[in-house]
């Protein structure tokens, strides 16, 4: 019975989107203030629904509901709660759900969050987005329904990946989803904008919020990412340019972008066309990406069950998504007048060369990814697309790019003089220089690659730290009267400083060793003695371990103990290698089990991983500054207006009661 | 002016080409190094008498079919009906590798769905499975009258894998 209630709520939930994708954007058109009024309710309306069905899908796992295919395919009795309600989003079809799902909640929050807006932008926005939700609803009630029976039931479900059985991923699919349809708003008030022919500040203001917002959640959920595969997949890569990984690279890249194309739109009316074109971009490689991991046309260590028939339907969704707006963008734009001029050596070409480098980088990110396909398609061969191929592409295009983040703050809108920015530059440019010759040398290994990302962090650090005191001191009040939007900024781009010493340093310092040890022998790794205490089974709730022990010394001092394990889930019969992992803020210690090589010995694999975390934390931080300036001034004076105004008509209320 | 802005659509429409093109081409096929080769001999008990062996060295003379399975398996469930109806056609034998999988189980699971198989082998410890590259259940092997593989198929058969590449394959094949 649950499983048809949620059946039913898809497709009531698919009539409502219809509507809302129909009505808002026809009232707007026509001038028709009640059917522009409809877009909220209707947005509200399919939200409730689709959350229903979610609920449905979550239900029917909790209750171990073997009839529904999919929780027949992603679930078992035996495992544990919260793995089966991460098992909605464990495959294809619930990981479709939650996509809708998500942008459901950013629909709704656009509703609740626009009082101050046009309402006939707001009816255009929540109707673009609701043209998606069809698409997206009607995918799945087409091609991919998670509600599906299976008739008989089965006795026992087939058990989620044990791969995907972890913390990490209860969170990470849920945060990268949120990340990648945020950029729907971006592309609805994009597209809106195109459809009224006012493309101005405004509309940039507007989707400002929207978009750092979208960008913070993905950098999050990428991190996420990362995180995940570094401990859990056992040999302590933290990135590795799998297609999948990509998918959710692209779009960040050119939200980045758009981010900061944005701003000069906002601030000087500038780089309007552009700006449109990398909000449709950045939407349109989040849709790129859910084909290529949907439709199977790549091979991907995260690659689902995949069918042809599916692949179809992304696609053509996808020509008709972007060709749309594609062609929306080619008849509208030669309609938007230029913005201010600017000179050369001006904050506006700085962040021109900004976007260009990132969207090149993007673009050769796209390239990597789809070179095996084009080459194949074109029955060249068969090929793959490695790590050498990106390192050697991204990082060049990465290094101007940081350079960029010391000098763009400094300077000033249409004309900036070099000799002022090279007088202020200076100091940051010696204490750089001075610490990639130093610091190398005191962490025990100069390399000019090590330099080089020493120099890059220590540049954007220091530039941080100047731009602060800077503004600290220009502005009346001091450092608590800075605006968040401006700390907010800052603070992301200390982030990417974090993330490059985190990146260098693991790079270029780390060690492993992959040894033979029996009980009581011992390793030492990057200053660290291991010694090794055996192996036990453990049972675990729908696995069986076998948990080694190792007692880390550094020096004679014992720090603690690692238990790396080797289980085996039952109903998959599959290995998998958990990982032990020590962490503190300037280094990992990483060890994990091989194989038994005879009489209680193993052999076991031991990484050193100085500043590991330093990536994840940046990221953390580029996230969290991207929040910051969401809570600016600006964007809460606009919800305290709305407040106080609710208020006051509540007092009214009251009054009229008493 | 007008037409530069024209250019992102166009690059698009050529993407959304490969694109399309890239869906009728299967990146996983990858050529499985054993077709073309003898079929690898083993000798394993079979299901339903466990004190018979069999190995592939006696259906020499003939066109047959070896399908992987588990009961264990829910894509097995999808292609089963479509291997009993085959089977029906006795158009070619089919055999299958039961594969890590309980005796009991596979029995059962046979008993419950009907069972195509001339005679079921027992890969208890998927040791065979390795020898013929098994890297997922259901997979279907198509092997000729001189015991050479000559068709591989990965994951659930479907109708038109069966109508179009398996059947016309076993025509040719018995020829």
């Amino acid at each position: 019975m649950i499983p048809e209630i949620g059946h039913l709520a898809l497709i009531i939930a698919l009539c409502l989107a219809l509507l809302q994708g129909v009505i808002p954007i026809w009232g707007a058109a026509r001038g028709n203030a009640v059917w522009t009024a409809a877009a909220r309710p209707l947005a509200l309306g399919q939200f409730t629904f689709v959350a229903l069905a979610f609920s449905c899908l979550v239900r029917s796992f909790v209750t171990d509901d073997f009839s529904v295919l999919y929780v027949a395919n992603h679930a078992n009795t035996a495992l544990p709660l919260q793995y089966k309600v991460a098992g909605v989003w464990g495959g294809h079809e619930g990981s479709l759900l939650l996509w809708v799902f998500m942008l459901g909640l950013w629909t709704v929050a656009v509703a609740a969050f626009s009082r101050h807006l046009p309402d006939e932008m707001v009816a255009r926005v929540i109707g673009v987005m609701g043209l998606i939700a069809v698409g997206f609803l009607s995918f799945m009630l087409f091609t991919s329904n998670p509600f599906e029976r299976l008739l008989p039931a089965a006795m026992e479900g087939a058990d989620l990946n044990p791969l995907l059985q972890d913390p990490g991923l209860v969170v990470h699919p849920p945060m990268l989803y949120m990340g990648y349809v945020g950029f729907s708003v971006a592309y609805a008030f994009s597209l809106a904008a195109l459809m009224s022919g006012r493309l101005d500040a405004t509309w940039a203001r507007w989707s400002r919020p929207w978009t750092t917002a979208a960008w913070g959640v993905l950098t999050l959920g990428i991190a996420l990412g990362s995180w995940w595969s570094y401990y859990e997949l056992g040999w302590g890569g933290w990135w590795f340019w799998d297609p999948v990984e990509n998918a959710s690279f692209m779009p960040w890249l050119v939200g980045t972008a758009l981010i900061h194309s944005l701003a000069v739109t906002e601030k000087r009316g500038g780089f309007k066309n552009w700006t449109v074109l990398l909000a449709i971009f950045a939407f349109s490689l989040s849709l790129l990406g859910t084909f290529l991991v949907r439709s199977g046309v790549l091979t991907s260590v995260h690659a689902f069950a995949t069918d042809p028939e599916r692949g179809v339907f992304i696609l053509g969704f996808l020509a008709v998504v972007v060709g749309s707006s594609l062609a929306l963008y080619a008849w509208r734009a030669p309609k938007v007048g230029l913005g201010g001029k600017f000179d050369l050596s001006s904050r506006e070409s700085l962040l021109l060369t900004n976007n260009v480098l990132l969207v090149a980088a993007a673009g050769s990110v796209l390239l990597g990814t789809l070179y095996p396909l084009l080459l194949d398609a074109l029955g060249l061969g068969k090929i793959s697309v490695g790590p050498p191929y990106f390192n050697s592409v991204f990082v060049p295009l990465m290094v101007p790019l940081v350079f960029l983040i010391g000098i763009g703050p400094f300077a000033r809108w249409k004309k900036t003089s070099f000799a002022e920015l090279a007088r202020r530059l200076k100091w940051a440019l010696g204490a750089g220089v001075v610490a990639a010759v130093v610091l190398p040398l005191v962490l025990g290994r100069w390399t000019p690659l090590i330099a080089l990302g020493i120099l890059m962090a220590a540049w954007v650090a220091v530039t941080v730290g100047q731009n602060l005191l800077t503004r600290v001191r220009a502005t009346p009040g001091g450092f608590g009267a800075v605006p968040n939007h401006y700390l907010g900024m800052e603070l992301a781009h200390l982030g990417v400083a974090v993330v490059i010493v985190g990146v260098t340093l693991v790079t270029g310092l780390e060690q492993e060793k992959d040894v033979r040890m029996d009980v009581g022998d011992t390793a030492t790794v990057g200053g660290y003695t291991f010694r090794f205490d055996g192996v036990t089974q453990v049972p675990g709730p729908n696995y069986e371990s076998r948990m080694g022990t190792l007692t880390v010394f550094k020096g004679d001092q014992a720090l603690r103990r690692l238990h790396p394990e080797k289980r085996i889930y039952r109903v998959q019969t599959m290995p998998m290698t958990e990982a032990a992992i020590t962490s503190n803020l300037v280094r990992d210690l990483y060890v994990s089990l091989g194989e038994p090589v005879g009489a209680g010995a193993w052999s076991v694999r031991i990484y050193y991983k100085p500043f590991v975390s330093w990536i994840w934390s940046g990221a953390a931080i580029m996230a969290l500054g991207g929040f910051l300036t969401l809570t600016d001034q600006r964007y809460r004076l606009l919800l305290g207006r709305r407040f106080r105004a609710r208020a006051r008509r509540g007092e009214a209320a009251g009054e009229a009661a008493r | 002016m007008k037409a530069r802005t024209w250019i992102p659509l166009a690059v698009f429409g050529v993407l959304v080409a490969f694109l399309a093109a890239g869906l009728k081409l299967d990146p996983r096929e990858v050529p499985s190094p054993l077709i073309d080769k003898p079929a690898p001999l083993f000798s394993l008990p079979l299901l339903h008498d466990p004190t018979q062996a069999m190995s592939p060295g006696q259906l020499k003379g003939q066109v047959w079919m070896l399908n992987v399975w588990a009961s264990w398996c829910v894509s097995c469930r999808h292609e089963h009906p479509l291997l009993v109806q085959l089977s029906r056609t006795g158009q070619v034998p089919i055999y299958g590798l039961d594969y890590k999988d309980k005796v009991g189980d596979a029995l059962a699971w046979l008993e419950q769905f009907g069972n195509p198989y001339t005679q079921s082998l027992v890969d208890a410890d998927g040791r065979v499975g390795i020898d013929y590259g098994v890297y997922g259940v259901p997979e279907t092997y198509l092997i000729d009258k001189e015991g050479i593989i000559r068709y591989k198929h990965i994951g659930p058969l479907t109708p038109k894998v069966i109508e179009e590449t398996i059947l016309p394959r076993v025509r040719e094949l018995n020829a």
